[in-house]
Order: structure tokens, then sequence, then C-alpha cells
């Protein structure tokens, strides 16, 4: 491809909380100006702007690309929203790298916001709407069945107990004690805390289940010439992936995501990475519930089918381990203003990867590392790799 | 980052925050009232359901029988138009027991939504159901259950046509 | 069966239903400064950007065209010009609207934007692009820290 490389060169994020004061325009302002100004860049450098947020619905705007527009430096600039659902965040990735790899503009600011509090009295009852109107809604789903149902399903296919997976959640929520923009850091919590939570949908249970949030993320990219002159530590994107499953989600193998890894190899192949277990040192796999990221190790192809609970309980996850996962805090931990919560995993490989990550900072000097999220009705994948080496 | 911004912005708000007034806050209520078109294949499955039938849809070119059925074939992209009526008995692949309602009130007695594998269909190709007649703690992936209709004059042409699946005698 | 779907072609029908978005919305830092300063003195502020030399209303958090916070509060109208004007004759639902309602843009004297809102007490064929206007707010019980705290605007004088 005569694509240009292109280079994350800043970032910025808001705290996530269950509240915000901030207007949601406001909250995208803050990330945004932090990231402009973590990097020495004002909007006149920026060409253009890429925004991500999740249903109108929750913010209760109505077409909040617009909206947030002028929180996102958008003003008088070309500005393009795209949404795959939870799914935006990381595809972040690609529509950012579209913009500045296709020769188009030499600086993007992207940006994703979400202010799920706005939906009242409760942001579950948004989702009620991603049910097929005529098929399904009449049955008075509520979106927690599908996660019930998945994490059901991958237990059974694969011998694995609630309390292997509570360990997931266990690992994030701790992690994000040393994250200062998380929600639900909690240093002290223990499987049985997990375990003896109160039963939602069972086997689903309150701390397998991420908050909902409120917050703001935004990262700078920007072209190969112009990074470098930017900062000395540009993180470069070395391959993007997405990918698409049946929209009729009753209609899939709710024990492996395979749309994950049609959306993994090809971001493998355009970073040139041919044993992901080796070659990843640090990934953000979306975690919304605990089981969600061993089912997206496994799609992603760093753990075997089934296999990803054992990593965990051998320590391998760890934030000190062989392949540290989450060690943001993920969604769990940190807080999961849907699409913020994706591009705030990106925005966690980009620190960790020049280490300047505090507290969460992974040991060893890590090269490359992995974000993916998953969304719209359980069958996207998005897949961003960034690492140190620019790509040849 | 970590290192060199002392304090984050975002203002967190307690619900009292609100309640009280001492922050100012609109309240809204979205006006979206729907007829959605059912289409051909729903429109079919609708009347099928009213009539006491599952009705699935074939691919001929892939040789897949899908339900609900579909006006396309997702896969390959030819028109679907085979539609041919299934049993209303098949395989709990996947359940859950749920303690909340969809705007998150809690309930004592638990739904238990399902995905059902009808017989007939080639999986996957489960639809989404809930189960009943069946005590939650006897419920099981694997378990064959059958449709419990409601009876012919009260249905409607809905999913709902069917209250519920439950596991099915043996014998 | 199998049904020849052409045959049912008329008995195609819809499935009616609603999505249940309510909402709450806070008004934010910059919102609290302008929302109260109505309510409780019916005062209407804007915030000035020194360096796009612009006076925004309601008064913003930030400068949109530089990304500047903005922290200059002003005060600004009652009164204003009307800059753009509407004769609504018809409700959300397409009903009548009996008499027909004016909604106008509003440069308010000291204000770079416009504010959009009712105007009354003035004839159609008089609601026109120049006219001074000016707010009249509700009385003090029965503000709220909404838009609304301003009834509407009227000719000016």
């Amino acid at each position: 491809m005569s694509m240009r490389r292109v280079a994350v060169v800043g970032a910025g994020m808001t705290r996530f909380v269950r509240r915000a004061m901030e207007t949601p325009k406001e909250l995208a302002w803050h990330a945004s100006r932090m990231a402009l100004d973590s990097c020495g860049l004002t909007l006149n450098d920026v060409g253009g702007v890429c925004i991500g947020s999740a249903p109108d619905a929750f913010d209760g705007v109505h077409m909040k690309g617009e909206y947030l527009s002028d929180g996102s430096g958008a003003w008088g600039k070309p500005v393009m929203r795209s949404y795959v659902g939870g799914g935006t965040g990381v595809f972040l990735g690609p529509h950012g790298w579209y913009h500045v790899a296709s020769g188009l503009f030499d600086v993007v600011l992207v940006v994703a916001e979400e202010k799920m509090s706005s939906f009242y009295p409760h942001a579950q009852a948004a989702f009620l709407t991603i049910f097929d109107h005529t098929t399904e809604r009449p049955l008075e789903p509520n979106l927690l069945w599908i996660f019930a149902l998945e994490m059901n399903r991958y237990m059974q296919t694969y011998g694995i107990s609630k309390r292997d997976i509570a360990q997931v959640a266990v690992k994030n929520k701790r992690n994000a004690a040393d994250h200062p923009c998380a929600m639900l850091g909690e240093a002290n919590i223990t499987v049985e805390d997990v375990l003896n939570s109160e039963v939602l949908a069972w086997p689903v249970q309150r701390l397998d289940v991420s908050p909902v949030s409120d917050g703001a993320v935004a990262i700078v990219m920007a072209a190969e010439g112009v990074a470098e002159r930017i900062t000395d530590r540009p993180v470069w994107v070395q391959g993007v992936g997405w990918n698409l499953d049946t929209a009729y989600w009753t209609n899939r193998d709710l024990a492996y995501p395979e749309y994950v890894e049609r959306a993994a190899r090809m971001a493998y192949e355009m970073a040139g990475v041919r044993e992901p277990r080796k070659e990843i040192h640090v990934v953000e796999p979306y975690d919304p519930f605990d089981y969600k990221e061993l089912h997206h190790l496994e799609g992603l192809l760093l753990a075997d089918r089934g296999k990803a609970p054992e990593l965990t309980a051998q320590g391998v996850t760890a934030r000190n381990g062989a392949m540290p996962v989450c060690p943001s805090g993920g969604l769990l931990g940190v807080g999961n203003p849907i699409t913020a919560a994706g591009l705030m995993k990106v925005a966690e490989l980009f620190w960790q990867l020049r280490g300047e990550a505090g507290a969460r900072q992974v040991p060893g000097t890590p090269e490359r590392g992995l974000a993916q999220a998953w969304g719209d009705l359980m069958q996207v994948g998005t897949v961003t790799i960034l690492g140190t080496q620019r790509p040849s | 980052m970590t290192q060199r911004i002392a304090s984050y912005p975002g203002t967190a708000l307690s619900e009292e925050d609100i309640e009280r007034g001492h922050v100012l806050s609109v309240h809204d209520q979205l006006r979206a009232d729907y007829a959605w078109d059912a289409g051909l294949a729903i429109g079919l499955y609708l009347d099928g359901l009213k009539a006491g039938v599952i009705l699935g849809v074939r691919c001929r070119r892939c040789d897949r029988t899908v339900v609900p059925p579909r006006a396309f074939c997702e896969q390959c992209f030819a028109p679907m138009d085979a539609f041919v009526p299934l049993a209303d008995v098949g395989i709990v692949n996947t359940f859950s027991l749920c303690y909340v309602t969809w705007d998150v009130k809690r309930i004592v007695e638990p739904l238990i939504p399902a995905v059902i594998d009808l017989d007939g269909t080639s999986p996957p190709a489960g639809i989404m159901h809930l189960l009943g007649g069946v005590v939650p703690d006897r419920v099981h992936i694997g378990m064959r259950v059958r449709a419990v209709w409601k009876p012919a004059r009260a249905r409607q042409g809905a999913i709902t046509d069917i209250r519920y699946f439950k596991p099915l005698r043996r014998g | 069966m199998p049904l020849d779907p052409t045959l049912h072609a008329d008995d195609l029908r819809a499935w009616y239903g609603s999505m249940p978005v309510t909402s709450r919305y806070t008004v934010g830092p910059a919102g609290e400064r302008f929302f109260r300063a109505m309510k409780d003195a019916a005062r209407i502020l804007g915030t000035r950007c020194g360096r796009c030399n612009l006076t925004y209303v309601p008064g913003r958090l930030f400068c949109e065209r530089c990304f500047d916070e903005l922290t200059d509060w002003t005060e600004v109208g009652p009164s204003g010009t009307i800059e753009a004007v509407t004769v609504v004759h018809l409700d959300l639902d397409g009903a009548l609207l009996e008499p027909p309602v004016l909604m106008a843009l509003v440069r308010l004297d000291g204000a770079d934007t416009v504010l959009y809102h009712r105007l009354s007490g003035v004839d159609v064929a008089d609601a026109k692009i120049g006219l001074r206007v000016e707010a009249a707010f509700r009385r003090l019980e029965d503000r709220t820290g909404s838009i609304l705290d301003i009834s509407h605007f009227r000719p000016a004088g």
C-alpha cells in the first residue's frame, strides 16, 4: 500500500465518573485540550477531526457528532464521526489512521466522549432498542441477557467456572487503583467479593460488570515526517483491523468471537506480526464484563480456546506478568463511558510504550501493544496495534 | 501522562447533588413512536406465529435453514424465499437466570431468557425466547424444550404468541 | 406451506413501538454561571474570548475557535436586535397554532452570537429583522434556572 506511516503523538483524558457535572462537549474539550497540550500543538496545527461516540440516546443529543464538534476542535474543519457501538473507541484507531495515511491530513485530533448519566434514570434502558423491535423486544429483554447468555455458553463449552472468570475483575479493579482517572479502582478486592456480589442475570453478578460512566479521551495522530518534529517518541500505528459478524446475534457461535479473530488477523498481517503471543508485549482487550477479556484474548489468538482463564490464574496477564493484560485497569476498573473507554485503551498503549504510565507501567521496555474493542449487537471486532518501531 | 499532570478534569456528582438542586439540571423525554414495517420475511414469520407455526427460511445456495426468516442470505447474498415450517421443539443453547427487568428493577422470581436451537435449523441459528414451566435450578444447556403457545384466539402475530418454551417430557 | 410470498403482500404489517429515551441533563460549569445569573438576578451573561475578540451568549467554558478556556464573564442585553424571525403556524404534530408563534434569533447588545427564543407582544406584520427587542423575565419566584426564565422577547421600550 502506498500509504503514509502514522503515529500517535499526544493523548489526554478526563476522569471517568458516574455522573459528571460537565456537559458532553465540555468533557470532550477537556480531553482534546489536554491531548493537544501534551504534544505542544494548538488547534491551528489540526487539519481534521475524527469523533467517535456510541448511541445518541446516552447523551440524549441527536446528531452527537455535530453536537460534540466544537468541543472536539472541529470548528471550521473537516470532521467525521464514526459509530460501531462499543467497538467505536478502538475503531478510532483505523478511523484516524485512514485520515492521515491517505495523505489527506498531516495532523488529526481524535476524540471519544460518552455521558451515559444523561440517560435517566438508568442508561440500561437505552440498550433495549439494540434488540430487534419486532422479533425480540416484545420479550422485554435487557442488555444483561446477551452477556449472561454468551458467558454461560462460554463456560459450558470449555468447562470454565465463575471463580476462574472472577479473577479478571479482581486483576483489573486492582490495576485501576493506580489509575488517576479510575472510577472503581480497588486495591484489596478479592475473588470472594466478586462471587458474593449481587446476582443480576446469572451467571453475571454485579462485580462482573463494568459501571455506567461519563468521560472523554482524545489522542493526536500525525503523519511520518510531521510526527518526528512534534515528539522524539512517536508511537506508530503498526496495524489496524475490523470485522463484523452476522447481525442475527442468536445465529452466531456464542463461545468464540470469530469476528475478533478476523479483525486481529487483519491487523497482525498489516503489522507483520507472525507470532502474536511473542510479539505483543502489552494488551488492552475490551473488558465490559470479566469473561469478555478472556473471550477476546482467545479471539485475538493470544490464548488457546478456553485457556485464557489459565493464563490469568498463572499470573501471565498480571501487570508484571509475561503478557500484561489491561494494565490500565480496563473498563471494569477505570470505568466504561463506552467509546471513551475504548480510546482509553489506545491511550494506555501510547503511555505504556513511551514509559509514561507511572504506577501502571509494565516492566521491561514494551515495543508493541494491542488494543481491541467489541460492540454493536455483539458482533463487531476492532483492533489497533501500536509500536515504538516505525513500520518499514 | 501520569507524572506530569497533577489533576484530571471531570467533576463527579452524587445523585443528591442533582436531586437537591446543588447543581442545575433539566429533564426531557424524547418522543419516539414508530410503526416499523415488518417486511416480507418477518411479516410471514408473524403470520406463521399467529397460525401456531414457527417459520424458518432456507438458502438454496448455502443449504442453510435459519430463523428468524429473512429476505436474503447474509452470507451469499442470494434471495431467500424457501420458507419452511420448523418444529416448535429445540435444544437450549444457553440460558440465564435474570433478576432484573429491562429498566433495572429487581424481581424475585428470575426470568429465564435462552437461546434455543430449533430442530430443522442449521446451527448456529437459534432464536431468543424465555423458558418457563421449570424450576430455575433444573435448567441446563442441552435441555430439550417445546414451545407453549397462547390459545389460537389470543394469538396476534407476535413473538409473544409463544408464551415460553418448557422442558419436553421424556417418552 | 411452502408459502408464496407474493400472495401475502397485502397482509404486510407494521410493528408498533417506541424508543423509551428519558434524559436528565446537567448544565455544566459554564451553564451554572449562566443560568444562575438569570434565575437569581435576571441577568444575561456571556463569555468573552480576548484572542478571537468574540463574546459568546450563553456564556461558554471554552472558545470553539482557539480552544482557550473562557473566564471573562460579561453581562449582555437585556436589549437586542432581531437577526431573523419566523412565524410558526403548526405545532410538532402538525396541528394549527392559533395564534401563530413567533420564533426569533436575537443578537443581544454586547454579544457576537444570537439567542434562539420566542418573540411576543408584536403583530406578525411588525416582526421584522432589525426590530429592537428586550428580554421579558419571569417573576423571581417562577424562575428555575432554565432558558424559559426568559419568558419571551418583546419590543423594546
